[in-house]
């Protein structure tokens, strides 16, 4: 915010003072402060050792496979020899008209939904605490980030011995003599969703409160420091003058969570195995794709069903950047860096 | 599956700029108990899974949610002297040191690259890279498999620490870029008239100058691949080159009714993580510091 003529105009817009690299090339005179020595052979050759590889690995391990992703969903195959059985669209017919996919597609639905609320107000009220200068404070960050930390494994396999029907958890509410809330936490499909929210806020609430120091910490003190000789009290200076200034740390925030939530696949299919989790209730469309595709050893099908995932992730991050990001980042995902 | 996919700009010194922020009134016990309840409700299930391993089976079926009676370290000397779980943890290690520096080596050449010069195609290799935030592993993982299968690189670490460098470029690239371009163009003249070439001021200057963007970058795709489970469920099949998270899965439902052993291995498999996050979670804090403001 503060430099932003050179962040702001980063690489996609021509730079400040600069000329349009479209049209002129790199065989025109160069301005004269960026490019000072070297010869132009001499220059793309740097430019091409030093971006090369970058370039290489992530068009062979990121848009490569993305682009065999939606040529081997027109194909029935089952992952040897090339593809040969195009089927059209058939893939992608199947998988709209099946009905485990609309569960699948619904359960996403609920748990974006979900993240947000459960998550976001936390999230917020546990970073305005966090941030207060108080004795221990380096200790309380470090542990309330232990969840976001450990991985999803290791909160699966911990969470699932927990919640056991003959668990820790039910353990503990009948030892407090709460014997009549204990309920098949995992199995019963009323229950097995919310109880993933659960696992989900606690895992992932860490993140959340990182990004939002992070997005406190750039709050000028001297804001604060006006609002008290005003008179303003604690709670009143944190609505009018932190809440707002926070607005594009949690605007960022929920479309990180969105994203993640519509990929949802570790938890749900370390809990639940690959076969329980459709009839508890917690199939997400990550776990439809990995079941029905490479565990069926139906690849195009598969394939199929990663861009369909795709496709929905994409359609609702641009409606999510257009509408909600806009007034924060001008193209964050499609251009520069502000 | 947390992409930071945030931008940022240099994070200013640590320091004066922690203290940003807090305000100057008193604080009121009860932030206190929020607080610790809080602490509390993060740790307790973390609490569980270390105090279990320190219990019997049969403390364990009894009373699940007690403290262990009588300390049992027979679990977790087990699980350290299992020459599996050493194996996994190098597995994991091997993976994750060699992510890490290969998306740091990578990144900052790319990011310099997308910073000091100016060439055709820029905006483009720059688009390419933020596009790549929309294309996570999940979306990709099928076709990724067969790739990996095709390069003869199945079962083996290589097999997963190409995509996994290849994941994490774009966040890597996108928060070192103002790292990079916030370095003064006076230093680059300097070096330029002391007779350093480009090439020579990226070795000598800009590498020692974006460490700290650096080292966000390094423990943000240490931690991913030390936890990383889609990548290597696809890629490794057997148990000797399973990584920790494989592992423990394997584990747990190999010896489900060893609940107590299953928890000691757990443990024992999450303390890396945690040290690497104690030790630089400021940093984290402070990279990310200007990366989240509009």
């Amino acid at each position: 915010m503060s430099s932003s003529q050179g962040e702001n105009a980063l690489v996609v817009t021509p730079p400040p003072g600069g000329r349009s690299t479209a049209g002129d090339g790199a065989t025109t005179a160069p301005s004269p402060a960026r490019r000072p020595r070297g010869t132009d052979w001499r220059t793309r050759a740097e430019i091409a050792l030093l971006a090369g590889p970058a370039i290489v690995v992530f068009v062979a391990f990121v848009i490569f496979p993305v682009l065999m992703a939606a040529y081997y969903g027109f194909f029935r195959w089952k992952g040897y020899g090339p593809p040969t059985d195009f089927v059209g669209l058939q893939n992608y017919v199947a998988i709209l008209q099946d009905t485990t996919f609309h569960d699948a597609l619904r359960h996403n639905g609920f748990i974006v939904v979900m993240s947000l609320v459960m998550q976001g107000p936390a999230a917020v009220a546990l970073a305005l605490l966090l941030n207060r200068r108080m004795r221990g404070r380096s200790v309380i960050r470090v542990l309330i980030f232990v969840p976001y930390v450990i991985s999803e494994v290791i909160v699966g396999v911990g969470w699932s011995l927990m919640l056991q029907t003959s668990g820790a958890v039910n353990g503990f509410l009948t030892k407090i003599g709460l014997e009549a809330w204990t309920v098949d936490w995992l199995s019963d499909p009323d229950i097995a969703i919310w109880s993933l929210m659960i696992i989900i806020t606690w895992k992932y609430i860490g993140f959340a409160v990182i990004l939002f120091l992070a997005g406190l910490q750039s709050i000028p003190e001297e804001l604060h420091e006006a609002a008290a000789i005003d008179g303003a009290s604690f709670w009143q200076a944190q609505r009018s003058i932190t809440l707002p200034l926070l607005g594009p740390t949690m605007r960022i925030w929920a479309f990180l969570s969105i994203i993640g939530a519509l990929q949802l696949f570790d938890l749900v299919y370390i809990i639940w195995g690959q076969y329980v989790s459709a009839t508890a209730g917690t199939s997400t469309m990550a776990t439809y794709m990995v079941l029905n595709g490479r565990n069926a050893g139906n690849y195009g099908f598969g394939n199929a069903v990663a861009v369909v995932l795709f496709l929905i992730s994409l359609v609702i991050a641009l409606t999510y950047q257009r509408f909600v990001l806009r007034r924060d980042t001008e193209g964050a995902l499609t251009g520069g860096t502000k | 599956m947390a992409a930071i996919a945030v931008q940022t700009t240099p994070a200013r010194a640590p320091g004066p700029a922690r203290r940003r922020g807090s305000t100057l009134h008193r604080v009121n016990p009860l932030v206190y108990v929020v607080a610790w309840l809080l602490v509390g409700v993060c740790i307790g299930p973390v609490a569980f899974i270390i105090l279990g391993g320190l219990r019997t089976n049969s403390q364990i079926t009894a009373d699940p949610s007690g403290f262990p009676t009588t300390w049992e370290f027979g679990n977790y000397s087990s699980v350290l002297t299992s020459s599996l779980f050493w194996q996994q943890a190098a597995n994991s290690a091997i993976a994750g040191i060699s992510t890490t520096l290969g998306v740091v080596v990578l990144g900052v050449m790319a990011s310099f690259v997308l910073a000091r010069y100016r060439f055709n195609g820029q905006a483009a290799m720059y688009t390419l890279f933020a596009a790549g935030l929309m294309f996570p592993m999940t979306v990709a993982i099928t076709p990724l498999y067969i790739l990996v299968r095709a390069l003869g690189l199945m079962n083996t670490l290589p097999g997963i620490i190409l995509p996994q460098i290849a994941f994490a470029l774009p966040v890597t690239i996108i928060i070192l870029v103002p790292f990079l371009r916030a370095i003064p163009k006076e230093l680059e003249e300097a070096a330029s008239i002391d007779g350093a070439s480009r090439l020579g001021f990226f070795v000598r200057m800009v590498v020692p100058l974006s460490l700290p963007g650096v080292v966000t970058v390094g423990i943000l795709a240490f931690v991913a691949s030390w936890n990383s489970y889609m990548l290597p469920l696809f890629i490794l099949n057997n148990e000797v080159m399973y990584t920790l998270p494989l592992g423990v899965q394997s584990f747990a439902s190999q010896y489900s009714v060893d609940t107590a052993r299953v928890l000691a291995f757990v443990s024992l498999s999450m303390i890396p993580a945690l040290i690497f996050f104690s030790l630089f979670e400021r940093r984290i804090v402070g990279g990310l510091t200007g990366a989240v403001k509009g």
